[in-house]
């Protein structure tokens, strides 16, 4: 069977290399992709959605249809990680836990269904494979994530102009969140963003998407056509497009930032929110 | 409001989803209704737009405005409308029957199931009505998602079973995502009536060859044409039965239609079937698949995994009948389509009521269940008499077109498959009949046999089995209308050329 | 010799990698057993398509495709096709990457069930534990 395969997958690279001989030359201008779409979108995109980043607008506004399902997408894989994975509430005491005093290094183990430390007292729960936090990594780690939130921001903001958008930044701003994961520990982050923050987020980013160009259907344009919003924005109908793209990129950002947390949060607890990587 | 029906179908889906989802960690309690508000309203906008095909010929909506092929397009014909009416209103039937069972098997989780449900039926939809080759690559992404997470949740053999499935899935829509790229270095477009228009100068190149052979392996992997069939009785089968209900219906069929798009739309039929030897395999692919499914379905004790070799079988007839390449086996193949949807509709519903109230679907379980659960065996031998093609019940009419198209390309290797296949169904659903109406049950030790026992009809919930047997009687309606359905709609998506 | 590097190595080498890549991706989903390495093989093999299709959007002499400020005028744009890569390609891959970090999220959340289930990734002793 494995001889099979490779044999199969020996003469299928073979063919599709000897196919290779039709395409045109690496990076020809004049190769048929190169000439055709691609000029329409480079010469009007100003003039038709006056934004210059030209990957922005093609993805935000010329296949923004594309963008919405991919949002979609995104969103659909956080609510498949937690359905085969999560849980709305957990209750189950069936684990032996451990809180650590704080002052002293006392640890205490707690069977299923013990009494546990009072939340608000001087213990903390700690993972079986608890180390002190490494001092460096857990100071420089909350050094930067503001910085890195920041810079997040601004890649999302600044997609028209330069490289960035609502997936890129939306994946930096994500970055941040797990790296307090991961230089502390999970619960530290979900004490700060909770599961139910984070579902939310996610479903209303596709919903400011998905909305958006559901509310031009009101005004009397088809799906998606940004341009017939510039009434509800006072702006004309190309301005309406560019401001339609950061609105829908905003939305992108929302759904992948906290669709990645949750993705984290899920795989690496194995649904269980409390002891993770 | 009327010419926005190709947007409304998916967007009702797909705004719901997000509701439900954003209800969902306040209560429970609305997530079905919306559902079922967002379906409905789905299933309205279809049979609008069918009724709006049927009277005004195809139509394009352009998506943001945007002319194709810059911005992406709905390219709305007979054959789509069809397939939408059908996708949208047996998705919409499948969550009113299977309600009980949902809550049962799901519990808190519920509404993320019926998140997953609507983005499902949203990708489906999306895969029928899009114009764009990329863009049916993306809703082919997001049906495949969300039917993992639907069918990873059953028994202990459902993940790994999903888990294979993922791995094939994704090969195949790569592959097809591949075969779009060799389509678009070629030619530098994605709209798929531009590629219609922009191929043809290039149909002696073998990277074209190259691009049509790709796309078709790729979609064969999703709808599990034989031999790339493997992944789907394990994950159909091991999957909770509301899911199975849905997909099982609606997966092979979308994607049989995203097949016929392919090779009538994007490719022109000279092209497609230009190679007879190419053609000839496929038909003789199907024959084998239709053969096997029904051996593989025989050797099964497990009433739910019989069907699903079943449906592989079903495979086999609708991707042959296409190729057979004339006017009748197209017909009977598209014709198939809506029937077979139907029908795989009513037994999987069927299977969902048994394993309701047996909690199993093997063969022992079902014995005396003609007692115990009279009006789910009514609507399946009804289903079944449809899947082996008794008239007039719709299965009849398919297979009928499917013969004259196989007499008339004579190739007599398919007729026999079929009429083989159909009589194996005979015996496959016949040997479930047995046990359910004249196996007694209760104690059988030796000649300790008491007689039959109190018999209490212990049915599904109302709430399902109306439902069920509403969906019975419509495969005996909808074979009444065949006649409407190839007159009004099919003939008109089968292109000129082909006769 | 010489003109078959031009005309042939130098012209095409890029999409032969892509190939290969391919193929390496699909060999590890058939061949291995374990299932994280299938789901690696499974990335591969995604993140390969995603360089043909990049390949695809490359041009000679063009820059990325982010419109210039024409020298002098603070408002004018340089709008050459010549001057800027396709941005097309760009725009799809951009779906495709994120089509396959959704594949992978879910198919390490299974993955992970399994690992559950039977404490083990390995695909043949799973089989064995589930004929058992």
């Amino acid at each position: 069977m494995k001889k099979l395969a490779s044999v199969t997958i020996l003469l299928l690279g073979i063919m599709l290399i000897a196919i290779t001989a039709e395409f045109p030359r690496w990076g020809d201008p004049q190769s048929p992709a190169s000439t055709y779409l691609s000029p329409h979108f480079i010469e009007k995109t100003i003039e038709e959605t006056s934004v210059p980043n030209i990957v922005t607008a093609v993805l935000g506004d010329y296949r923004g249809y594309d963008t919405m399902f991919e949002t979609t997408v995104v969103f659909c894989a956080g609510a498949a990680c937690f359905f085969i994975l999560g849980a709305f509430r957990r209750e189950d005491d069936d684990q032996i836990r451990y809180f650590r005093h704080k002052d002293t290094g006392v640890v205490l183990k707690v069977k299923p269904n013990g009494t546990r430390p009072n939340s608000r007292s001087d213990f903390e729960r700690i993972d079986p494979t608890w180390t002190p936090y490494d001092f460096i990594v857990s100071r420089v780690a909350s050094l930067m994530i503001p910085f890195i939130q920041l810079f997040g921001l601004y890649v999302v903001a600044h997609g028209h102009h330069s490289p960035g958008g609502g997936f890129q930044g939306g994946v930096i701003l994500a970055a941040g969140f797990l790296l307090l994961a991961l230089s502390h520990n999970l619960r530290t982050l979900s004490a700060r963003v909770s599961n139910k923050t984070l579902g939310l987020m996610s479903a209303s980013g596709v919903l400011i998407y998905a909305g958006w160009g559901a509310l031009a259907l009101l005004f009397g344009g088809n799906f998606l056509d940004y341009s017939v919003l510039g009434v509800l924005l006072g702006l004309d109908p190309i301005a309406a497009r560019s401001m339609g793209i950061l609105i829908v990129e905003i939305g992108v950002a929302l759904t992948v930032m906290s669709t990645m947390v949750i993705i984290y949060n899920n795989v690496a607890s194995v649904g269980a929110y409390d002891e993770g990587l | 409001m009327i010419d926005q029906y190709p947007s409304l179908i998916l967007i009702a889906p797909l705004l719901f989803a997000l509701f439900v989802f954003i209800s969902a960690w306040f209560s429970r309690k609305p997530a079905f209704i919306m559902s079922a508000l967002a379906l409905g309203l789905s299933a309205a906008a279809a049979m609008g737009l069918l009724g709006q095909v049927i009277a005004n010929g195809p139509l394009s909506y352009r998506i943001g405005g945007w002319a194709p092929p810059m911005g992406i397009e709905y390219y709305v014909d007979h054959l789509n409308a069809l397939v939408l009416f059908v996708v949208s209103s047996l998705a919409f039937w499948n969550l009113i029957a299977t309600r009980p069972d949902i809550e049962k098997s799901y519990g808190d989780k519920a509404p993320v199931f019926y998140t997953l449900y609507l983005l499902s039926v949203a990708g489906h939809l999306g895969i029928v009505v899009t114009g764009d080759a990329f863009n049916l690559y993306v809703l082919l992404e997001i049906a495949a998602l969300s039917g993992y997470a639907l069918l990873a949740m059953g028994n202990t053999r459902a993940q790994l079973s999903t888990l294979r499935y993922l791995f094939m899935g994704t090969v195949g829509a790569s592959f097809y995502l591949l075969g779009v790229g060799y389509m678009y270095i070629m030619t530098g477009s994605l709209n798929m009536l531009d590629l219609q228009r922009l191929l043809p100068s290039l149909y002696g190149s073998p990277a074209i060859a190259a691009a049509f052979g790709l796309v078709l392996v790729g979609i064969f992997i999703k709808m599990a044409f034989f031999p790339m069939h493997a992944w789907l009785p394990g994950a159909y089968s091991d999957a909770n039965s509301p899911a199975s209900s849905l997909i099982a219906p609606m997966t092979t069929k979308v994607m049989v239609y995203a097949m016929i798009r392919m090779c009538l739309t994007v490719f022109t039929p000279e092209f497609t079937f230009k190679a007879a030897w190419f053609a000839d395999g496929i038909v003789w692919a199907a024959v084998v698949a239709m053969v096997m499914g029904a051996f593989f379905a025989l050797s099964q004790k497990d009433m739910k995994k019989m069907l699903t070799f079943v449906l592989i079988s079903e495979v086999g007839y609708m991707v042959g009948g296409f190729w057979l390449g004339n006017r009748l086996g197209i017909t009977g193949s598209m014709l198939h389509i809506v029937n077979d949807a139907v029908m795989t509709l009513c037994v999987f519903l069927c299977v969902g009521c048994i394993a309701y109230r047996t909690g199993s679907t093997k063969f022992e379980a079902l014995q005396g269940l003609s007692r115990k659960q009279p009006f789910t065996m009514a609507a399946l031998v009804i289903g079944a008499l449809a899947m082996i093609g008794v008239p007039p019940t719709c299965g009849f009419y398919s297979k009928w077109y499917l013969i004259l198209g196989g007499l008339d390309a004579g190739h007599y290797g398919f007729v026999a498959a079929l009429v083989f296949s159909s009589l194996m169904n005979v015996i496959l659903f016949f040997r479930i009949f047995e046990i359910a109406f004249f196996e007694p049950y209760g104690d059988m030790h030796g000649d300790h046999y008491h007689g039959p026992p109190h018999e209490k009809i212990q049915d599904a919930p109302w709430s399902m089995v109306l439902p069920l047997l509403v969906v019975a009687v419509g495969l005996v309606v909808l074979g009444l209308y065949s006649g409407f359905i190839v007159t009004n709609i099919i003939d008109f998506a089968i292109p000129a050329t082909i006769i | 010799m010489m003109e078959f590097l031009e005309t042939v190595l130098t012209a095409k080498y890029n999409y032969w990698i892509y190939i290969i890549l391919m193929m390496i991706g699909i060999w590890a989903m058939i061949a291995k057993v374990n299932l994280i390495k299938k789901i690696i093989g499974m990335n591969i093999f995604q993140t390969a398509i995603i360089l043909f299709y990049v390949s695809i959007g490359a041009k000679k002499g063009g820059t990325i495709p982010i419109l210039e400020h024409a020298p002098g005028h603070g408002h004018d744009y340089i709008m050459d096709a010549d001057k800027y890569i396709n941005p097309l390609p760009h725009v799809l891959m951009l779906t495709a990457i994120v089509v396959s970090v959704a594949t992978l999220g879910v198919a390490l959340a299974l993955a992970l069930k399994v690992y559950r289930e039977h404490q083990t990734l390995d695909e043949d002793e799973i089989l064995s534990h589930l004929s058992e």
